[in-house]
């Protein structure tokens, strides 16, 4: 029995209803909410400020530090609170992302605090947390190149989709199920996070990388309206 | 003690030609070779060498209560940490993100592909499973480590035998082992990581090369229905990687699944245990 309507009844290239709006943290100096559905992350952005201790600073350029946690209660079997060997990754990949686009030979010595907390999971926390950061970012006035916008592409059986669920990562009828999540730049189109779990024959690669642009072009319109000040809310 | 910077500068040089400081083509890949049972009173151990890097690889295992969620499999976790042997940079401590990442990296390669077939690790459904627990050393780090490391973890993986298990105390009887082999399957992962240096691609890079890089593809293909299937991918690094350049990443390591899989499978078959 192949994969022919998605489990939510989503068309294929179809995202879940999107929340996003900036400035739910008021002591930060840039925050942001970004929702797919039922996973929601809020971000906060502190700094750029000096970096402490002084032996961490790079003497040509700030770093990005991300911090990713989880609510304890935000997945159905409690998550022990405290960084695990998962989050430490996505804060790395994160870190990594929002580096690829500031540019931080303008703040030598400093840092700027990332800190990322996913309310509610449903599949797809690192690119909700990435967008959410991303608009933090820009809430907080850091100057970036280009936008980024993040969203996982799934293989599920045989067929491509965008923004998948928990439900769908728990699919595993004919070729199973693949989690790609994708983040790009707004203009270049450039990869600035990628990963994947599962199975993609090589020839299908492009049409997930097809697929994460067109989701992406969605998700930065989202994010832009969110820093012009509009608080979306497509959740019944 | 080198400047990492005037490196990194003969390496962009280099590269817009097409060379390497050590005469490689961007795609062309250091000696490899692989030993196994390096360390006895493991369940299955390896030694791999690319070029000047050396990392050795042991697989223990253990008997334990499933996953909730998966309760007729075994359970699989990977480690790394790099020895303070491996080099200068490196002390004693906690394992850094580079380990965190490489342990992860190369845990996703082999359990998406189904080279381990997991439900025949189990021993009474929702009980007791058999856990593979993979430790990943570093003892020399000459660059592509985390390459290295995944052919170890396979190596080893080949070669464990199972530990005599008492059935009915439910203990494992630890250095005495019996003629049973793993539960593999033919979907031996190969994992290849792409480094970016300037706007070059290149493949296998020694630790100069690694230093000089600003991004890192590694992706792990194996076989699907005869079919070469990408089950794991991480991009690493703080610049951003072009589709194009993802296009010939893909395209390539078509081209090196077809050169490095005969070649360790060849090394592999070659040891008596």
């Amino acid at each position: 029995m192949s994969y022919t309507k998605r489990l939510d009844k989503r068309k294929f290239d179809e995202l879940r209803p999107i929340k996003a709006e900036v400035g739910i943290i008021p002591n930060a100096d840039g925050s942001a909410l970004f929702a797919f559905g039922k996973t929601i992350a809020i971000a906060a952005v502190y700094g750029p400020k000096p970096l402490h201790p002084q032996h961490m600073q790079e003497p040509d350029r700030g770093i990005i530090r991300c911090n990713y946690n989880m609510l304890p209660f935000s997945v159905t079997e409690r998550a022990k609170p405290g960084p695990s060997r998962r989050s430490k990754e996505i804060s790395m990949v994160t870190a990594n992302a929002l580096s690829s686009v500031v540019d931080l030979t303008r703040f030598p010595g400093t840092v700027i605090d990332v800190d990322i907390l996913i309310l509610q999971a449903n599949a797809s926390t690192r690119c909700a947390g990435i967008n959410a950061a991303a608009m933090a970012l820009a809430h907080a006035g850091v100057v970036m190149k280009e936008m980024v916008s993040s969203v996982s592409i799934g293989k599920i059986d045989d067929k491509i989709v965008a923004d998948i669920t928990k439900e769908e990562e728990d699919y595993h009828e004919g070729e199973g199920p693949t989690d790609i999540p994708f983040t790009l730049t707004s203009r270049t189109k450039e990869i600035v996070h990628l990963q994947l779990d599962g199975k993609i024959q090589t020839h299908r690669f492009a049409e997930a990388v097809e697929c994460a642009k067109n989701a992406c072009d969605k998700i930065l319109d989202y994010q832009m309206r969110a820093l012009k000040g509009e608080k979306i809310n497509e959740n019944e | 003690m080198q400047l990492p910077n005037i490196n990194k500068k003969r390496i962009i040089t280099l590269l817009k030609e097409g060379k390497r400081l050590d005469q490689r083509k961007p795609y062309d890949i250091r000696d490899i070779t692989i030993e196994t049972g390096v360390s006895i009173n493991a369940e299955g151990t390896s030694r791999v060498k690319i070029g000047k890097s050396e990392v050795i690889v042991g697989v223990k295992m253990d008997v334990q209560t499933p996953y909730t969620d998966h309760e007729d499999e075994g359970t699989m976790v990977t480690s790394m940490e790099f020895s303070p042997v491996a080099g200068e940079r490196y002390e004693a401590g906690p394992p850094q993100m580079d380990s965190i990442e490489i342990a992860r990296v190369v845990d996703r390669g082999i359990r998406e592909s189904g080279f381990i077939d997991w439900k025949k690790l189990c021993i009474k459904s929702g009980e007791k499973v058999w856990s593979i627990l993979i430790d990943i050393y570093c003892i020399n780090d000459d660059g592509n480590i985390l390459d290295a490391s995944a052919i170890g973890a396979v190596a080893a993986l080949k070669v464990a035998k199972f530990p005599v298990y008492n059935e009915e105390t439910g203990k494992v009887k630890y250095g005495e082992f019996t003629e049973n082999s793993l539960p593999l399957t033919e979907h031996l992962p190969i994992t290849m990581s792409f480094y970016k240096i300037g706007d070059k691609l290149l493949f296998d890079p020694t630790r100069d090369e690694e230093d000089a890089s600003e991004a890192r593809i590694t992706l792990s293909v194996s076989l699907f229905k005869k079919e070469k299937a990408i089950n794991s991918m991480q991009k690493g690094g703080i610049t951003s990687i072009k589709l194009n350049e993802m296009d010939e990443i893909i395209k390539e390591s078509e081209k090196l699944y077809d050169i490095l899989l005969p070649k360790i499978e060849k090394q592999i078959k070659a040891i008596k245990k």
